[in-house]
């Protein structure tokens, strides 16, 4: 079970509250766009054991839309934000670096 | 137009906590920036202040009630929805807004009891740590299967929206929850 914090309501909600987005930071490719380029986004995606952004949607809340770094390993979250972005801010990197290398020590 | 009916045509349930048909309510949905003076001004033409985050704002027989970082639910008697979506509109005349009465679109179930019951009822239901509920707090979450939000309006009173169309699954919801012989005495 993932307790995910909204960053719009501030809710510490468990996972059920919530519905998940599927990978986050994609760029999209449109039209004009190579066909290459346009599978990629349409249909590749990333499906790692550890360390994943993802898009959630506080479904049963304020209905906002937000990212969450999590590992899908250990279901560790390493932090929400805001979807106003293109990419993780510094402090959820900075949180996943010293989680990966506190594992990496042991 | 006919007269207005509530989903629950009344309905009232006594158990250890009594769940019953909140009644007609006026309800206008409020959209924009929440934090625009514009907005504060525009409360307080009805009477209300925009409430903060997960807040709610309790005045005589209205309240305003936080939904999300863009929107406000007012509640007002039945009658006055109309009027009251009129008057945010033109208080906000020229600043981007969203008031509409939305009175028809949800209902309103009302919870009484004693404190600890009622609490109880909500806690096996949503994934809200209720021991750390508080008054003044609304909370917009999942009761079973579907959305809602509730807020206590005192010690003894909690009221809960939900959608108009499934107003008969959470009563019956509540209803099982809140029987007799289903205590588990967690809040005492």
């Amino acid at each position: 079970m993932l307790i995910l914090t909204c960053p719009y309501c501030g809710v510490a909600g468990e996972e059920t509250e919530f519905h998940a987005g599927g990978e986050a930071h994609l760029k999209r490719f449109g039209p004009g766009s190579s066909d290459d380029d346009f599978d990629a986004y349409m249909f590749a995606r990333k499906n790692p054991k550890g360390v994943h952004f993802e898009r959630w949607r506080h479904v049963f809340g304020c209905g906002k839309w937000f990212h969450a770094a999590r590992d899908t390993a250990t279901l560790q979250v390493f932090g929400t934000y805001p979807a106003q972005v293109s990419g993780p801010p510094q402090d959820i990197l900075d949180r996943i670096a010293a989680a990966t290398s506190a594992h990496a020590a042991k | 137009m006919r007269d207005a009916v509530t989903a629950l045509h009344g309905a009232t349930f006594i158990g250890r906590v009594t769940v019953a048909d909140g009644g007609l309510r006026g309800m206008v949905t409020l959209r924009g920036d929440l934090a625009a003076p514009a907005m504060a001004a525009a409360a307080q033409v009805i009477g209300l202040t925009i409430p903060a985050q997960r807040r709610v704002v309790m005045a005589d027989d209205r309240a305003a009630i936080w939904m999300s970082p863009d929107e406000v639910l007012i509640l007002v008697p039945h009658a006055q929805a109309e009027a009251t979506a009129a008057a945010l509109t033109q208080a906000l005349t020229g600043i981007h807004h969203l008031a509409v009465n939305v009175s028809d679109a949800r209902a309103v179930l009302r919870l009484t009891g004693s404190e600890a019951a009622l609490r109880e009822t909500l806690a096996k239901l949503a994934p809200v740590d209720m021991d750390l509920f508080g008054m003044g707090e609304v909370r917009r979450t999942r009761l079973g299967q579907v959305a809602c939000a509730f807020w206590m309006v005192d010690s003894s009173t909690v009221e809960l929206i939900c959608f108009r169309s499934v107003a008969r699954y959470v009563f019956d919801l509540l209803a099982v929850t809140a029987s007799d012989g289903g205590a588990v005495g967690h809040f005492g």
